[in-house]
């Protein structure tokens, strides 16, 4: 029993609360929820802003992507069918090419509308007509065999690189290397697999459904093939667009020069373009801008974090002041008997402390347990950091130790006599 | 039956209380404490000048209200006077922190209450342990004494039981044991029996007779005169002011 005067209180205060087990449960919840949904939200938001950093990341952040964009509908367009022309052309990439040198790569990238199959089976992938560089420029590594080459490009050959997801889909039994696909009409031999894209859910792609995979073809078999007029049904209505480049991928040797050749870009489009009928997008920005708006998320959490946490303190504040006063006498026995102030006050703020920590630590368990159930059944990817559960394991401990300070410090500065009249 | 007593230690005190003075371990000068209520001031205690020897049996009688409770607590150090000096065991205590207080009660004096003031919440054992807990260098057999302290009570058999499943005497004793762990030299007992019956009470009484026959100084307050007779003096108050001393009402 003579053990240390710490170890000591704690026990006697775990005991006395116990004492009370409904009162200190009721108590201690709001430490819980508070510490349990700081921890929670905190792992929604990590995975969110993850899920979205990596998604900018993955367009390069040393890109600047130039993009058509279809203009806004105009007043004479109850026609049923129309041909709408718009958007980037080989003249821009040309002119761009030109006035840039400085550039390291410009890439230019075709979105072909056509079915892709093997055997029986059926997708409808993005099947996206570009050059060999786009591998570089895209950052995104191969998993099995090469990627588009110039000799491809040179020879107009009908090769092809699939996305994993959609040679699982195609072919999820057999390697995709050296088979052949279908692709509109025409049949291409696929000479390479790029690597998934980064998902931390793994659900397989139904056959037949629209997957998120990409098919890559040479852009001049593309021109050959396919031409540049697609036809596509909108509400009933037939429209035909004519579209010459869907994206052109600018990219620089670093990343200082990205505001300076967006700026460029900007001005040249805007010369040469009557319509706005293009966009320029640049990753960096779209990454300082998701920054930002997870520091936004991080204050506004933060803040109702801290009003909840605040409560709970205030709730355990109010039982302590309530228990200090029930045992008023007991204060007077113990004073009486040699307690010094300094061990009152260690006596209730151990409680509160247990009592803040107590909750804590349930906190925690359930901040832990409702990322993996937001997982299962909201489809959102959360991501614990190990920061989280330390910092809020430190706030409950401080919670109790701010919050017990005054009703210890009441308990303590009694007069003894006082308190041992107290009935 | 003290003089017949083993050692005849209480007729031996008497005697040398009356002719010289033994040590004083706890001595008043001119305490005053008083009260204020709004304009209104209550002279609980009202210029006390008093020694109380080692090895001491006083009682503390008065009709109520007139200080007895006060003076009892100012000398337990669990009040402090507002005028006069209060010295225990040769330490001025006037001056001293609370702290320093806090550590003299537990050292030098052993309370026991009309009421028994045992917590509720631990059981027999652990209420006489309470006061080694606020020690600064627990002995290393404290178990051991409390277990010989409730022994000698004559509570041996009941060490784990809570304070509410005694009668009053069991109360009384375990508050005495509880009193003497610390072995303090001065016990301090207000109506330790205003609770009891009278069979209990001999009981409690006859205890306070061993210890004085230990050696412990004791000062009881009490309304009983059979009670107050068992003292070797007796301290009349009234007012807050000491009325007059009784010498020797034991003998
Ligand atoms: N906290 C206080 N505030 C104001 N007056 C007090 C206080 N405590 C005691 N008194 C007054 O001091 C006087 C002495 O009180 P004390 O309790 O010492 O009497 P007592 O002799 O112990 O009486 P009893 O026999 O009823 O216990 C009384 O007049 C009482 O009203
Ligand atoms: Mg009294």
């Amino acid at each position: 029993m003579l053990t240390s005067p710490l170890a000591r209180a704690v026990r006697m205060g775990v005991k006395s609360l116990l004492l009370h087990k409904l009162r200190s449960l009721l108590t201690s919840l709001g430490v819980l929820f508070g510490v349990g949904s700081v921890i929670a939200m905190l792992a929604i938001g990590e995975g969110a802003s993850a899920e979205a950093q990596e998604q900018i990341k993955q367009l390069g952040s040393q890109n600047v992507i130039l993009r058509s964009v279809k203009p806004p509908d105009d007043a004479a367009s109850d026609q049923q069918t129309r041909v709408l022309s718009y958007g980037l052309t080989h003249a821009d990439r040309r002119r761009i090419e030109e006035t840039y040198p400085w550039l390291e790569e410009v890439v230019p990238v075709r979105q072909l509308l056509q079915e892709v199959r093997h055997g029986t089976r059926v997708l409808n992938p993005r099947v996206l007509a570009t050059t060999p560089d786009y591998l570089e420029v895209t950052g995104r590594p191969m998993m099995a065999g090469r990627f588009l080459s110039d000799a491809d490009e040179l020879g107009v050959r009908n090769v092809c690189v699939l996305g994993w997801e959609v040679a699982r889909a195609l072919m999820p039994l057999t390697d995709p290397i050296g088979e052949t696909v279908k692709i509109g009409s025409e049949y291409f031999t696929v000479v390479g697999v790029l690597m998934p894209r980064v998902r931390l859910d793994d659900d397989p792609p139904e056959p037949g459904a629209e997957t998120t995979g990409e098919v890559l073809i040479p852009a001049s078999t593309g021109a050959r093939w396919f031409g540049e007029m697609q036809v596509k049904i909108r509400s009933g209505s037939r429209e035909i667009e004519e579209v010459e480049l869907h994206e052109i991928v600018l990219a620089v040797r670093s990343p200082e020069e990205v505001d300076e050749t967006a700026a460029a870009a900007r001005t040249m489009l805007a010369e040469t373009h009557d319509r706005r009928d293009y966009e320029v997008v640049v990753p960096l920005e779209l990454l300082a801008r998701a920054e930002e708006t997870k520091r936004i998320f991080n204050i506004v959490l933060g803040s109702i974090a801290g009003i909840s946490l605040l409560v709970g303190g205030i709730g355990i504040m109010n039982v302590m002041l309530a228990t200090v006063t029930e045992r008023t006498r007991e204060i007077g026995i113990r004073r009486a008997l040699g307690a010094k102030r300094r061990h009152i006050v260690l006596q209730f703020l151990v409680e509160t402390v247990v009592l803040s920590v107590g909750g804590g630590l349930a906190g925690i368990a359930l901040g832990l347990l409702i990322p993996v159930v937001v997982e299962r059944y909201a489809d959102l990817t959360t991501i614990v950091t190990p920061e989280a559960p330390i910092l809020a394991f430190g706030i409950s401990v401080s919670i109790g130790l701010l919050f017990g300070l005054y009703p210890a410090w009441r308990a303590a500065t009694m007069d003894p006599v006082e308190a041992l009249r107290h009935e | 039956m003290e003089v017949g007593s083993p050692n005849g230690r209480t007729a031996e005190a008497a005697l040398r209380a009356v002719s010289e003075p033994s040590r004083p371990v706890a001595e008043l000068h001119e305490v005053t404490r008083v009260y204020r209520l709004g304009s209104e001031e209550v002279r609980a205690l009202d210029g006390v000048t008093v020694s109380f020897g080692v090895g001491e049996y006083w009682a503390i009688m008065g009709v109520s209200g007139s200080g007895k409770s006060t003076l009892l607590n100012v000398l337990g150090c669990i009040d402090r006077p507002t005028s006069g000096r209060y010295v225990v065991d040769g330490r001025e205590v006037s001056g001293m922190d609370d702290d320093a207080l806090s550590e003299l009660r537990g050292r030098e004096i052993g309370f026991v209450f009309q009421s028994f003031n045992l917590i509720p919440q631990l059981d027999v054992f652990e209420n006489v342990m309470v006061p080694i807990l606020y020690r600064d260098d627990p002995p290393a057999d404290a178990e051991e004494r409390a277990a010989a302290l409730i022994e000698r009570m004559g509570l041996g058999d009941r060490m784990r039981h809570r304070p509410t499943e005694l009668s009053g005497g069991q109360q009384q004793r375990v508050a005495i044991a509880r009193a003497l762990i610390n072995d303090p030299p001065i016990l301090l007992a207000d109506e330790p029996t205003g609770n009891l019956d009278s069979r209990t009470t001999e009981e409690i009484l006859e205890l306070f007779d061993e210890l004085h026959r230990e050696g412990k100084t004791i000062l009881m307050v009490t309304h009983e005169p059979e009670v107050g007779a068992r003292a070797e003096r007796v301290l009349h108050l009234r007012d807050g002011r000491i009325e007059r001393i009784e010498e020797g009402a034991a003998c």
